[in-house]
């Protein structure tokens, strides 16, 4: 008899795929099938079109409609499809014009009542269909603010299928609802932290600047008290805004993460702090059914910040080799896989010992040597050789506290100093860092006497080839930070000791 | 006989008029065995179709085909071949088809013959 189309977006990770849906309307007894791979929310909707499109002013056709959700091998999931579905049937039935649903890309669950219910994932969902360059997209009306986020694609807002209808030009009633809304999102408290409340390490403060502003990996090492996490919640504020790309991409992120509706883009990088008892799919993302982004995933752009950093399991840890490499982490399922980015800066901080007094003026350690050793012994070669900058953070003094005299710097000045260097940086080497060999024989190669020091650590054993590199690396921010334009053999010192603090 | 009975007798004899007027022999109707009552039984050419009538008064409990429940379905398959066996029936294609009728008793609102149903 006759079919109706129209299609919808499947996301996996963080990019979509055009979903396209066919309703068949045989003949046949009455019985609704859908086929394509839906889970089990997916094949509940079903039940949800059938209640909404009665509720709607509209009658399910009595006969046999068969519903195709293809590409037929991509697992779908979710309660996204429910209203492109109802107006696929209601397309074949000619209840609706089908050339305009057709034309159209939809997302949204349909509650019994008809009312079009909010999904997660509309701004990724909506760049999808973007990209694969449909021109209209028909999102929930509680949706509306993050799908408006997009430019480039006519977002029409709909409250309820009845709404739906008429926006393709179906002559039906349609009485005013109140639009569901997701739930809201708190509201973020306002930072009224400033870097200037850390008193008393000068040093450590410009070991933060030197990290933000070139994106390096920190270890801060320090005991209990000593103001680790208040150094590594300081290091966000001092990161520069997001620009275009990347709000889009952290804002994305952040909608597929949670139901909470995104009024407006993310614009400051994510500060993530997870507990020491997650687990690695908490972390790295994961999941059954739904693949969610993890930690590393939702920090993207931004800091992760692992506290206590030898408590996480070891296997955790270690789970966070590949993307901090290759910046971004690819979960695989047996029928597909999915893509989230996990462009981290990570911040470990830890205890000396695990009684946290080892090297720490008047108070002894209690811990044996052996406990002492295995405890950091957690941390791996790998993850620490990974890290650039390994700060030793000690207990301020009552007279470092009531010192008001010696100038601190303020998150707005450290700010501004990072933009600066990193404004430098980009204008020397674009948005990608060049490869290590530029740097060690390349165009940007350092004259002799300047890496002489660095050289003789080299042939000593003290430093191996890969920290050779990213001494030079850390030098290049120095240098930017000064606002010099290239690394002196004072750069080149102050890299070493921010590389090898901590063992120093 | 209770009202519903009543309803459902007279959507038989419109469904049985319906398909003589469309060109079938009506060879049974209300035929019973032990695992329940075949509707009708209509020839058309070489094809014996098996016709369960479904009749309402109204849409408001859906559809009538709606009733037609997988349950239902198995067992007039059963129905079809007892009544084939019993009647020596051999020849030709075996059919089930459903007749949804909307009427009050006097009038028929709608008529809907769904030509075989059977998956």
């Amino acid at each position: 008899m006759t079919v109706g189309r129209t299609q919808s977006i499947a996301l996996s990770g963080l990019s979509g795929h055009l979903v396209d849906i066919e309703a068949d309307i045989a003949s046949g007894l009455p019985a609704l099938v859908l086929i394509g791979l839906p889970d089990a929310s997916l094949g509940e909707s079903k039940d949800r079109v059938r209640s909404a499109v009665a509720n709607s002013g509209c009658a399910m056709p009595p006969t046999r409609v068969t519903v195709n959700l293809s590409p037929a091998s991509l697992p779908k999931q979710g309660s996204g499809f429910d209203l492109a579905i109802a107006l696929a049937i209601l397309a074949g039935t000619r209840d609706v014009p089908a050339e305009s649903v057709a034309s159209c890309v939809h997302i949204g669950e349909l509650a019994l009542d008809g009312r079009i219910r909010p999904v997660a994932g509309v701004l990724p969902a909506v760049v999808a269909a973007r990209e694969a360059g449909a021109r209209r997209i028909m999102v929930p009306a509680g949706n509306r603010t993050e799908a408006e986020l997009v430019p480039d694609i006519e977002v029409i807002p709909v409250a309820s299928l009845a709404h739906a209808l008429r926006e393709h030009g179906t002559d039906i009633a349609v009485s005013d609802v109140d639009a569901i809304e997701p739930p809201r999102d708190s509201e973020p408290l306002s930072p009224t932290r400033d870097l200037s409340d850390i008193v008393g390490q000068p040093d450590v403060v410009e070991a933060l600047v030197t990290a933000a502003a070139g994106g390096h990996h920190m270890f801060l090492l320090g005991p209990p008290g000593a103001g680790k996490t208040m150094l590594a919640e300081r290091l966000v504020d001092i990161l520069p805004d997001l620009d275009a790309r990347d709000a889009l991409e952290v804002t994305s992120i952040a909608s597929l993460a949670r139901l909470a509706q995104m009024r407006q883009l993310v614009t400051r990088p994510p500060f993530i702090a997870p507990h020491h008892t997650a687990t690695a799919v908490a972390i790295v993302g994961g999941g059954s059914g739904v693949i969610r982004p993890g930690a590393v995933s939702r920090a993207s752009r931004g800091v992760l910040f692992l506290d206590e950093a030898p408590e996480f399991a070891t296997t955790v840890l270690d789970a966070l080799r590949q993307p901090l490499e290759s910046g971004d982490i690819v979960i695989h399922r047996a029928n597909y896989s999915a893509r989230f980015p996990a462009r981290v800066q990570l911040v470990l901080a830890a205890n000396p010992c695990p009684c946290g007094n080892a090297g720490v003026a008047d108070s002894t350690c209690v811990c044996t040597p052996d406990r002492r050793r295995r405890y950091l012994a957690r941390l791996s070669g790998p993850i620490l050789d990974r890290i650039d900058i390994h700060v030793p953070v000690s207990r301020v003094s009552r007279a470092h506290l009531f010192d008001n005299t010696s100038p601190r710097m303020t998150t707005a000045h450290a700010r501004e100093r990072v933009v600066a260097a990193r404004a430098m940086a980009n204008d020397r080497w674009g948005r990608d860092l060049p490869e290590a060999t530029e740097l060690r024989s390349g165009k940007f190669r350092l004259a002799p006497v300047v890496v002489r020091a660095l050289d003789a650590a080299l042939d000593r054993g003290a430093v191996t080839m890969r920290g050779y590199d990213r001494v030079l690396r850390i030098a290049w921010t120095l240098a930017d930070c000064d606002g010099s334009p290239m690394p002196t053999a004072d750069h080149i010192g102050r890299a070493v000791y921010l590389r090898q603090g901590v063992h120093a | 006989m209770a009202l519903k009975d009543e309803l459902g007798r007279w959507g038989e004899t419109i469904a049985g008029d319906f398909l003589i007027a469309n060109g079938y022999d009506v060879l049974d109707r209300g035929w019973r065995c032990r695992h329940g009552e075949i509707d009708i039984v209509a020839r058309n050419g070489q094809t014996v179709a098996f016709v369960e009538v479904k009749t309402r008064r109204n849409r408001r409990f859906g559809h009538p085909l709606e009733a037609i429940t997988p349950a239902k379905f198995a067992r007039l398959r059963v129905l079809a071949g007892e009544w084939c066996r019993v009647h020596r029936v051999h020849a030709g294609t075996v059919r089930i088809d459903a007749i949804g009728i909307i009427g009050d008793g006097i009038t028929v609102g709608n008529l809907e013959h769904r030509v075989g149903v059977m998956e």
